[in-house]
């Protein structure tokens, strides 16, 4: 039933990007980069429900593996998923609209920030439980595999969830089904605030992708090609029966694990020093425009047209209606 | 054409009937065929008490083995269910619920209102539950009022060969999370069941037997229990109604109100804890509802607050006995 495995990534090669794909990773990232630095602001007039969990900083991680993603391809998200699902495809002006507690949203103002899904492009949601996804692929995965269709399921989790059962489980359950599964670890140096110097045990979560009989490589989550490539060629071994890796993605968060956490569990001047020499957009639009792909005009182009598409994902939502009572009780079940 | 085969055999016939009706059902769980792997034989157990035996040969690919991974595998149907699979998984003792209740009650059971209407998952949980086999505390529990409480789910615990198959056509064709408890004491229990497919709703409760003077609600096992009783009362003159619920989630509280307002006699008879129960929940809702028609006080006979014992000594005392109803539906026919 199973083809056979190999544990080596390198046998695969990653699409090249054309221009049309470097413009759309880049006005990806701004997206979401824009849409964070916007409900920071947002949210600190106290205007914004609930929990937020942003994800600038993280940008590169989210483009790159969704890049070699169709529709028809799953993944699952963590708390912090905003950056997954403007990647994958959501629509961030319904997202706007969840997160502000609309009727309009993504999920009729029901799931909020940490529950906003679709899976019409393939997105399975975010998760409020951490390492919850793990499983959820596996299952997305399975149902690809026994179809015959070539789609992959890619997990996306945290250097906390890392150390969840359900990630055990799922990474155990993938490599012995041979499942078209990418474990997608975004290490962004802190599980709340808790660092993974202390909760990891081993040096890189990738380490651990050995004991679960599948290929593990750690990379530069800065660097939105180095994701790309990496976990494409995950992406494309998965594709060819060749099952599940485990790519490891080293970044940073901008904000802290919620919007009014005070980070002081951070060294002073950390941030401002990783958005000051590291910063994934700063270095892909340094690299695509030294090499003559790209314009800088083509990407301030870009950085307007998203600011007021955002700017304008807010005033939506703003004046968007709440649902109502009759709301309260729909969708519970298909029929009860 | 019916005939007579066991509660076991039904459940069997359930899943071989809709596997061959539609190939998104599959079946997965530790050992549901055995031997995975192994170099013996293949279908080795067909479930732990065989239940799901001769299936794996007769629907090759779609009775998966898993790792012992209840989070894992559990938490994989429900993720290929949200991609229109119809995964029956086997969670083999509903006590372990326990190792994966958040795929179930935070995962499986919260889609479709968190992400607002937009995911179905038709996914079947089957899992052996109930006390009589000296498995002792952590083999022995009912737990379907945990399911119970949570919104999303539906439960189904049948008394009767019948009414397993039935049950089970329609838990699998559903499209919402479906809890599907087996007594492991009813397995080996005989009834005319039809050969072929058939199903029986949820929501609507079996009155099983006819009578003015007390109404006695049971769940599950307890309905044999009440049969027992009532034959007995029927020789003191005094005749009861049961009522044999079917499914918790949804609860037809229709047909126990009318009845009750026929009786004005409570008796519910649930082999759980005591305490947040589905005795405790009927009695609730009777009290609320049809106080005015009471004659009597409502009475519950139960488990214990205790865990399963595991001699048989206790066990015995543990379960409730047709004597312990009979005690009460006398005692509510007295009362003054």
């Amino acid at each position: 039933m199973y083809p056979q495995k190999s544990n080596n990534l390198e046998t695969t090669v990653t699409k090249p990007l054309t221009r049309e794909d470097l413009l759309k990773a880049y006005r990806t990232m701004r997206t979401i980069r824009e849409f964070e630095e916007r409900l920071h602001t947002d949210f600190a007039t106290g205007e914004i429900p609930g929990f937020v969990h942003l994800y600038a900083g993280e940008e590169a991680s989210a483009t790159g593996v969704c890049m070699n993603l169709t529709a028809e391809d799953h993944i699952a998200s963590t708390h912090r998923g905003h950056g997954h699902c403007i990647a994958k495809g959501v629509d961030p002006v319904g997202m706007m609209a969840e997160i502000w507690g609309r009727t309009t949203g993504t999920c009729k103002g029901k799931g909020g920030s940490m529950h906003i899904a679709d899976l019409s492009v393939g997105m399975l949601g975010a998760n409020g439980i951490v390492g919850g996804g793990g499983p959820l692929v596996c299952g997305t995965a399975l149902a690809a595999k026994l179809r015959g269709q070539p789609y992959v399921s890619v997990c996306f989790f945290g250097d906390g969830a890392s150390n969840q059962g359900t990630i055990f489980e799922a990474m155990n359950l993938a490599s012995v089904w041979n499942l078209p599964v990418i474990f997608l670890a975004e290490n962004n140096g802190y599980a709340e605030a808790t660092s993974s110097n202390f909760s990891v045990a081993c040096d890189n979560i990738a380490d651990r992708a050995s004991a679960f009989g599948m290929p593990g490589i750690t990379v530069d989550g800065f660097d939105f090609f180095a994701v790309y490539e990496a976990a494409g060629a995950a992406i494309e071994r998965a594709r060819q029966g060749g099952g599940p890796s485990l790519v490891e993605v080293k970044l940073s968060r901008y904000y802290g694990h919620f919007e009014g956490d005070q980070q002081t569990y951070r060294a002073p001047g950390e941030v401002q020093n990783i958005r000051d020499t590291k910063d994934c957009l700063l270095q892909f639009a340094r690299r695509v425009t030294s090499s003559g792909q790209i314009a800088q005009a083509e990407l301030d182009a870009i950085d307007a047209e998203v600011k007021a598409l955002i700017d304008g994902s807010v005033v939506k939502a703003k004046s968007d209606p709440k649902p109502t009572e009759a709301d309260l009780l729909t969708d519970v079940y298909v029929s009860y | 054409m019916a005939r007579k085969i066991t509660y076991q055999q039904a459940i069997n016939e359930a899943l071989d009937q809709e596997m061959s009706r539609d190939q998104n059902v599959i079946v997965m769980g530790e050992d549901v065929a055995g031997g995975a792997g192994s170099p013996g034989e293949q279908d080795a157990w067909g479930g732990v008490l065989g239940v799901t035996r001769g299936l794996y040969h007769k629907h090759p690919g779609r009775v998966i083995d898993t790792p012992i991974s209840e989070s894992g595998y559990v938490g994989a149907a429900i993720g290929a269910a949200c991609c229109g699979m119809r995964p029956v998984a086997e969670l083999m003792f509903v006590d372990f619920l326990g190792v994966c209740f958040d795929q179930i009650f935070n995962q499986a059971a919260k889609f479709r209102y968190m992400f607002g209407g937009k995911a179905e998952t038709p996914v079947v949980i089957r899992a052996m539950y109930g006390a009589g086999f000296r498995a002792a505390a952590q083999h022995s529990q009912c737990l379907y009022n945990i399911f119970t409480h949570i919104p999303g789910l539906k439960v189904v615990v049948p008394s009767n060969p019948y009414d397993a198959k039935g049950l089970l056509i329609q838990s699998i064709r559903d499209n919402d999370p479906v809890i599907f408890l087996e007594h492991k004491a009813l397995y080996t229990m005989e009834g005319e069941v039809p050969e072929e497919s058939y199903t029986v709703p949820f929501g609507e409760a079996a009155v099983v037997r006819e009578g003015h003077d007390v109404t006695i609600v049971a769940i599950g096992r307890m309905v044999q229990k009440a049969q027992e009783a009532a034959a007995d009362l029927q020789k003191q003159g005094i005749h009861c109604e049961i009522i044999d619920p079917r499914t918790t989630s949804p609860l037809d509280t229709d047909t126990i109100l009318e009845s009750v307002e026929k009786t004005g006699r409570l008796v519910v008879v649930d082999e759980s804890h005591p305490r947040c129960s589905m005795a405790s929940d009927i009695a609730g809702l009777v009290a609320e509802n049809a106080f005015g028609s009471l004659k009597a006080p409502i009475r519950q006979v139960t488990g214990y607050h205790a865990p399963v014992p595991f001699s048989d000594a206790l066990e015995e005392l543990y379960i409730p006995s047709a004597a312990k109803i009979i005690a009460a539906a006398k005692s509510v026919k007295e009362y003054k």
